[in-house]
């Protein structure tokens, strides 16, 4: 397709749409608002459905009714509706059922406000609701990788059978960047297991309820066993400069663009410094962060939008090995480059 | 099946010739070795309503489409007895997943079965939303005036004065309000189409309870939309009575307060809903999207560097589409392009700001803090942003509406009368395509013409592309002087 100028927000749903997802399910919010407005344009052209739900509870509850139908499906919102939406994503994985949930982060805690943060990457990477879960977490930082991205959660969602979150913040939602949306899409697959009240489906149950102890714990070892494998094959990453690095910045989102201009500028001065870009939070890409920490690499820096809710995954990938630094900023403010430069540069010269 | 008995004087509900198709002949997802007994107690309404569920469903032929919704409560499990798609929901969720459940599925019959807890505590919102919605299905809601499952604790149905674990001295209604009469709530709302109360005790109101049941799922069999049948129910555990006393509790005490009846019909003026099938057709999705076929052509051209690029004005000036028509233009011509604009609360009645990047490499972060130019269109912008452009970089200001000149001496400064140069082309709403001429006046980053296919495009009408080109003329020609 050809290039076309739009909001990360907007390509979400047109990607979704490409996907083959029909049901749209959400609650306005800002900075996510544009996403709810484009599926109340785009669902009803295409012959799917959008409602607006009178909650992001509600509207994840419908989330779970189409997706035991065996629809693709979605909804999107920011901070305090996913603190909403965590009963229904248990109840989600419980029933393991596919969803795509895109969160355009913004500041808290609580109303916070309407501004960039990464303080949703607790709730969305760790589980978030009860239970032993854990969400697919894939992580944009540009409107192209919105629509790529959104179309991946689709996959990955249908293909594991669990939630694909797209984790991204209002910057990356709220920027129009060229985009080109792909030619091709996979269908979904089959799905055998849905409740689509016809014959064929008849004797299909969805749900999270498991009475006797064993079958709960046989639910739970097949949820372990599937986030295993989805840990050893799905782990997405891109190494900016660091094949000869000194310091990695490990940063994702905004965050890592900001990075990028801090890092030329940290080269320019001579800083053998570069980037691992997570693409995803879960699985954390915890295989080249090794080969990284037993190579040449002296530190790693951390780099959020958040009080460092990621640095324990980094600690933990690298078995601390190599000491971890980070810089953090919240409120809804951006990072400035030079605060990274100054961060990067003091962590840079310390010996130990 | 032919014919059915249901003594409601004793403890047991009996079907004398078989059950329903639409109701197990065994119960193989219950746990245990018992796969005959419901997991109900003796003398429970659950029971009873699941068998006149499914008889109505067996009589109406509607087994295969009817995907029945468990919700969070005693009857959690009636996916064990229920012979149709089955589907558990979370506490108080269930009509929210059934909204789901019929938009997805237009063909297929959706019960939404709930306790009072779940419809009338928890589940207040979705219930009342579902109603107004006008969603096609049907809600079979189980009044016992207790919560059952977690061991007889207060509901909102809750007679005053009862006595239960959480109101051990009797329901006060000074401090915990009244027992609500849902039916009469949903009643008041415009779009459910049939709202009954039924009581399930004697033969006669069993008799009342069928055919509510039974008109209920036919107006959603037609498509008619929100149907709700309350039926009073007992729990003879929790109201720790014995099943006999039970009914006679349901007799005389809750019939007074709920009174049943019809509390809604519109069955004669309700028109079938619409249905929509989505759309596969890739090249159909593609034309509906306004996605254009072919591919954007990377061009080799002269390193322009990166231009981070402020605009901003009051909101009506059309800074922000004004940095939209730059980043078109630019990635037309084959460069990198970031536009990001103020959003949120800030914009009202204020200014409105954007961050343009241009480059002919991969740009980093897509918001502008240190401009290499900024155009200010109002006093604020010139006020607000001055002291951010970068040293050596530039401001062009709107000459019409401000009346200072920009005090930094590190960086140049253009003067441009956007708003009288628009004015004079009988069009000031382009006092920002004016800006965008003065601005490729001095930042000759690609030809006008780029910025001639962009109007071309986002105006319909001839005349205002013109008026707008010749705005762009206007615009650079006195930005180069
Ligand atoms: C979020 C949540 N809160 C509380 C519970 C515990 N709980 C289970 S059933 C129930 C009440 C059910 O009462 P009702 O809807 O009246 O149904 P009944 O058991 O009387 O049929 C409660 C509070 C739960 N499962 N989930
Ligand atoms: S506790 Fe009450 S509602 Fe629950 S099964 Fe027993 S009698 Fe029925």
């Amino acid at each position: 397709m050809k290039k076309e100028l739009i909001k990360g927000n907007e390509a979400v749903v047109k990607a979704a749409i490409l996907a083959g997802c029909t049901h749209y399910f959400g609650y306005p919010i800002t900075p996510a608002s544009e996403i709810a407005q484009a599926a109340a344009h785009f669902f009803p052209l295409i012959g799917g459905t959008f409602v607006q739900a009178e909650s992001e509870v509600a509207a994840i509850n419908m989330v779970y009714g189409a997706a035991s139908a065996g629809r693709r499906t979605m909804t999107a919102s920011s901070g305090p509706g996913l603190s909403l939406k965590q009963e229904g994503i248990s109840y989600l994985a419980g029933a393991e059922l596919p969803s795509v949930i895109v969160d355009v982060m913004r500041a808290g805690p609580g109303l916070g406000n309407i501004w960039p943060e990464q303080g949703d990457y607790n709730q969305m990477v760790k589980g978030g609701g009860h239970g032993n879960y854990k969400n697919i977490v894939l992580a944009p930082n540009s409107a192209q990788e919105m629509c790529d991205f959104t179309i991946l959660a689709f996959e990955l969602s249908d293909h594991y059978r669990c939630t694909a979150v797209v984790l991204t913040d209002g910057s990356i939602g709220q920027t129009m960047e060229p985009v080109e949306f792909p030619d091709h899409v996979k269908p979904a697959p089959a799905k055998d297991w849905a409740v689509r009240g016809d014959a064929e489906t008849r004797k299909n149950l969805v749900s999270s309820i498991y009475m006797s102890t064993e079958t709960l714990r046989a639910l739970n070892e097949r949820l372990q066993k599937k986030y295993a494998e989805i840990e050893a094959r799905e782990q997405r990453w891109e190494d900016y400069r660091d094949d000869d690095a000194e310091l990695v910045i490990v940063a994702y989102g905004v965050t890592s663009r900001v990075a990028e201009n801090a890092i030329e500028e940290l080269r320019r001065k001579g800083l053998k410094v570069g980037m691992l870009r997570p693409k995803t939070l879960f699985p954390f890409p915890k295989k080249r962060l090794q080969e990284l920490a037993a190579g040449r690499v002296r530190r790693f820096l951390v780099a959020e939008m958040s009080n460092g809710q990621m640095i324990d995954d980094v600690k933990l990938a690298i078995e601390h090995k190599k000491p971890v630094d980070f810089y953090g900023t919240y409120g809804g403010k951006l990072p400035a480059v030079e605060e990274i430069v100054d961060a990067v540069e003091t962590a840079y010269n310390r010996q130990s | 099946m032919t014919t059915t008995t249901i003594t409601t004087t004793t403890t047991t509900t009996t079907i004398t010739k078989g059950k329903p198709s639409t109701f197990y002949e065994t119960f193989e997802r219950k746990a245990g070795k018992d796969k005959l007994t419901t997991h109900y107690c003796p003398g429970c309404g659950h029971g009873r309503v699941h068998k006149l569920v499914a008889e109505a469903l067996e009589e109406m032929g509607l087994g295969d489409r009817t995907i029945f919704i468990s919700p969070v409560g005693c009857s959690v499990f009636a996916y064990y007895y229920m012979n149709t798609g089955n589907v558990q929901a979370p506490h108080g969720r269930a009509p929210a997943v059934g909204t789901g459940l019929a938009r997805a599925r237009q063909d297929s019959i959706v019960i939404s079965y709930q306790g009072d807890g779940d419809l009338a505590a928890i589940g207040t919102a979705e219930i009342v939303h579902a109603a107004n919605r006008g969603e096609n299905m049907t809600v079979f809601f189980i009044n016992n005036a207790i919560y059952g499952m977690t061991g007889g604790q207060m509901a909102p149905t809750t007679m005053v004065g009862q006595k239960t674990l959480t109101s051990p001295y009797g329901r006060d209604a000074a401090t915990e309000g009244y027992p609500m009469r849902m039916s009469e709530l949903i009643a008041t709302l415009e779009a459910p189409v049939y709202v009954e109360r039924v009581s399930c005790t004697d033969v006669k109101n069993i008799h009342k309870c069928r055919k509510a049941i039974r008109k209920a799922l036919q107006l959603q069999v037609e498509r008619k939309g929100f149907s709700f049948v309350e039926i009073l129910s007992t729990c003879p555990t929790n109201w720790k009575m014995n099943p006999q006393d039970s009914i006679k509790w349901i007799q005389e005490v809750m019939e007074p307060y709920y009174k049943p009846g019809v509390y809604k019909d519109k069955t004669a003026e309700a028109k079938p809903l619409p249905k929509s099938a989505p759309i596969t057709d890739p090249d159909e999705l593609r034309r509906i999207l306004g996605l254009e076929k072919g591919k954007t052509e990377a061009k080799t051209r002269a390193s322009i560097g990166e231009r981070r690029i402020k605009i901003a004005g009051f909101g009506g000036q059309g800074a922000l589409t004004a940095g939209a028509m730059l980043a078109t233009a630019g990635m037309n011509e084959g460069l990198q392009v970031t536009w990001l604009p103020s959003y949120g609360p800030e914009m009202r009645g204020g200014t409105a700001n954007c961050s343009v990047i241009i480059s002919d490499k991969r740009i980093g972060s897509p918001l502008v803090m240190r401009p290499d130019v900024l155009i200010a269109m109002n006093r604020p912008s010139l006020d607000a942003f001055e002291q951010e452009v970068a040293p050596g970089g530039m401001i062009i200001v709107n000459s019409s509406m401000i009346d200072r000149k920009v005090s930094r001496s590190d960086i140049k400064a253009v003067y441009v009368p956007f708003t009288e140069l628009a004015a004079g082309l009988g069009l000031k709403a382009a006092a920002n395509t004016v800006a965008v001429g003065a601005f490729l006046a001095q930042e000759p980053l690609f030809d006008r013409e780029r910025i001639f296919e962009v109007l071309r495009t986002s105006f319909k009408k001839k005349e205002a592309v013109e008026t707008n080109i010749r705005a762009v003329d206007e615009g650079f020609n006195f930005g180069r002087t």
